[in-house]
């Protein structure tokens, strides 16, 4: 590149200062500032906030704001109602990721078979996620109420359906399960195109020694689509934490507290409770979730993936 | 091993995605057929899956309880600036972080990748507070800067790089040889080329901005200010209690034309997603 500049600088004329490598440059930091400047606004301002916040007693009604050091933070510890929100949110969340996982892996294998008709079925199962999120939830909470849908078609066959909201088992499956539907089309989709980049020859070879279907899954498949696995589980239990309108909409956290997943104890305490300096602390415990379960993946990606592109 | 199934597989295959097809469409069929039936019908015994009688009043109804054409343009409108801004932000960001070689991009990089590990959930309190100060709340403002500038929008721009990065880069160095700049460079050859791309971050972006719930029903407080779906959890009766066939009317029309617009190109989203989307 700097041939190129100095090149079409005539000699012996005084040195220009905006070379092409100086003006390339300028226009990257052009390019990027927009983005830069963004985050720094909007995303790492509030989190260095974040923190502030987390230090102060801040009521807004009551119009407090003073500091006292960790005391929201041994508030946080000492909170009883804590423990089950962490309880909600990690049933939630492995439910949430083993359900999601698994289904989209086998709804791939499926639409990865050479059959008419495929491509509707692929549009079918990835249609809920381009339905309206609210409208989708919405929708399942009308389905499941003691006299909805859902318990009318069991009652058709003679079976009696709990009523799915209001009983603390049935409604963690039940915001579990809607998610799942709505958004495993795009997990599946990932899979889809992993699965279809695995080469044909390995199987081929294996075929010709012998090795059955199941074991050529084991052996081939899920080592060939071990990053996009780990990719794609990232996202998903980063997603998970984030969740939010299903539980406002379905549960409202309830019965008791057994939906309450961390987000919306945040949103109550701060929006409903007007306790803005204990929201902040919960705010920093959801980033060091996040934080440290994308870390401990980022490890686990050189120990278990098999094979990177 | 994919390409024999035996005539007895395929009617395996093809009968457990019919059966598991069943959550995934049968919701959508039930908030349409439900929308339809008059009140005394939603809950009837047997269940209607296809509906006996016909009430179309809830649609009216839905215009008349809130000021719901309206909710509709702002949610609209606002998903398409945000889409536009990130699209333009990220594909800039993008070309710069692949193409460009300037001091400090990785340094630059790595704070954009942290951004992308904080959820507006976690600044949600203290966003809050920013548009309290510069007098934004109840304004359409903070639906439109958070998304274009938050974590979505680092996601767009990642994507963008990883395009970038893949695609050769002999057409840019022969226009470079001829002179042309950065900008056109950018503008002319590069942005063309990256239409899948951009068709897979439009799609997203808009979806994000379209499904936002946080965001609105903490900084929105008047019905006419309100997005689409804040206003679908609002159409209850004197009690608090849901009015159901209004709000499946209200969600059916929120839902369908998204859906159609999916269904005639639902090619572009589901390939790009699979090929720009996370390889790499």
């Amino acid at each position: 590149m700097t041939v190129v500049a100095t090149r079409s600088d005539p000699p012996r004329r005084k040195r220009v200062f905006w070379t092409m490598d100086r003006r390339d440059s300028l226009v990257g930091y052009l390019f990027i500032a927009p983005q830069v400047l963004g985050i720094c606004v909007f995303v790492l301002l509030p989190l260095a906030l974040v923190f502030w916040y987390s230090l102060h007693e801040w009521n807004v009604l009551a119009r407090t704001f003073r500091f006292t050091g960790t005391e929201n933070y041994q508030r946080l510890l000492s909170d009883p109602g804590l423990v089950k929100v962490l309880g909600a949110t990690g049933i939630f969340s492995v439910f949430l990721v083993v359900f999601n996982m698994s289904l989209a892996l086998l709804l791939a294998v499926l639409l990865n078979q050479k059959l008419r008709g495929i491509t509707i079925f692929r549009t079918l199962f990835f249609s809920p996620v381009v339905v309206s999120l609210v409208a989708w939830t919405i929708v399942w909470s009308f389905l499941l109420q003691n006299n909805g849908g859902l318990n009318g078609i069991l009652q058709v066959f003679g079976i009696e359906g709990p009523n799915w909201l209001r009983n603390p088992t049935t409604a963690m499956i039940s915001v579990v399960v809607v998610q799942v539907f709505k958004n495993v089309g795009l997990n599946m989709i990932l899979f889809l195109a992993a699965l279809q980049g695995v080469p044909k020859e390995l199987y081929e070879a294996a075929r010709v020694d012998g090795i059955p279907a199941v074991a050529q899954f084991r052996r081939i498949t899920l080592p060939m689509i071990s990053p996009t696995v780990l990719l794609t589980s990232i996202i998903t239990i980063v997603g998970s934490l984030q969740v939010f309108a299903q539980i406002a909409v379905l549960t409202k956290g309830g019965p008791g507290m057994s939906t309450t997943v961390l987000v919306y104890y945040l949103y109550q305490q701060a929006f409903e409770f007007h306790k803005f300096g204990y929201g902040a602390t919960l705010s920093i415990l959801l980033f060091a979730i996040v934080a440290v379960l994308t870390f401990v993946q980022w490890q686990m990606r050189k120990r278990i993936v098999f094979y990177e592109q | 091993m994919n390409s024999n199934l035996s005539p007895r597989a395929k009617v395996a295959v093809y009968g457990l995605m019919l059966i598991l097809l069943i959550p995934f469409v049968f919701p959508t069929w039930w908030m349409v057929t439900s929308s339809v039936k008059p009140i005394s019908d939603i809950f009837a015994f047997p269940p209607e899956i296809i509906p006996s009688r016909f009430d179309f009043s809830t649609y009216r109804q839905a215009f008349e309880l809130q000021p719901f054409a309206r909710q509709y343009w702002n949610s609209a409108y606002i998903a398409a600036i945000v889409t536009c801004g990130t699209l333009l932000f990220s594909a800039m960001a993008g070309y710069a972080f692949a193409r460009i070689d300037f001091p400090f991009a990785n340094a630059l990089f790595m704070v954009l990748l942290v951004g992308l590990l904080i959820p507006s959930e976690v600044t949600i309190v203290p966003l809050f507070q920013i548009f309290l100060g510069w007098d934004m709340i109840n304004t359409h403002w903070p639906l439109i800067l958070v998304p274009v500038f938050g974590a979505p929008s680092v996601f767009a721009t990642f994507v963008m790089r990883q395009f970038f990065i893949a695609l050769p880069k002999e057409l840019e160095e022969a226009a470079r040889v001829d002179g042309l700049g950065r900008f056109k460079i950018f503008w002319t050859i590069a942005l063309p080329l990256a239409k899948p791309a951009l068709g897979a971050v439009a799609i997203f972006t808009f979806l994000h901005s379209w499904n936002l719930y946080l965001e609105p029903i903490v900084f929105l407080s008047s019905p006419e200010k309100f997005t689409l779906p804040q206003a679908l959890t609002q159409f209850t009766d004197a009690y608090g209690g849901a009015m159901w066939n209004i709000q499946l009317a209200a969600a059916t029309m929120t839902a369908i034309p998204v859906l159609i617009v999916f269904v005639i190109a639902q090619r572009q989203f589901v390939e790009g997603l699979a090929h720009t989307g996370l390889k790499g």
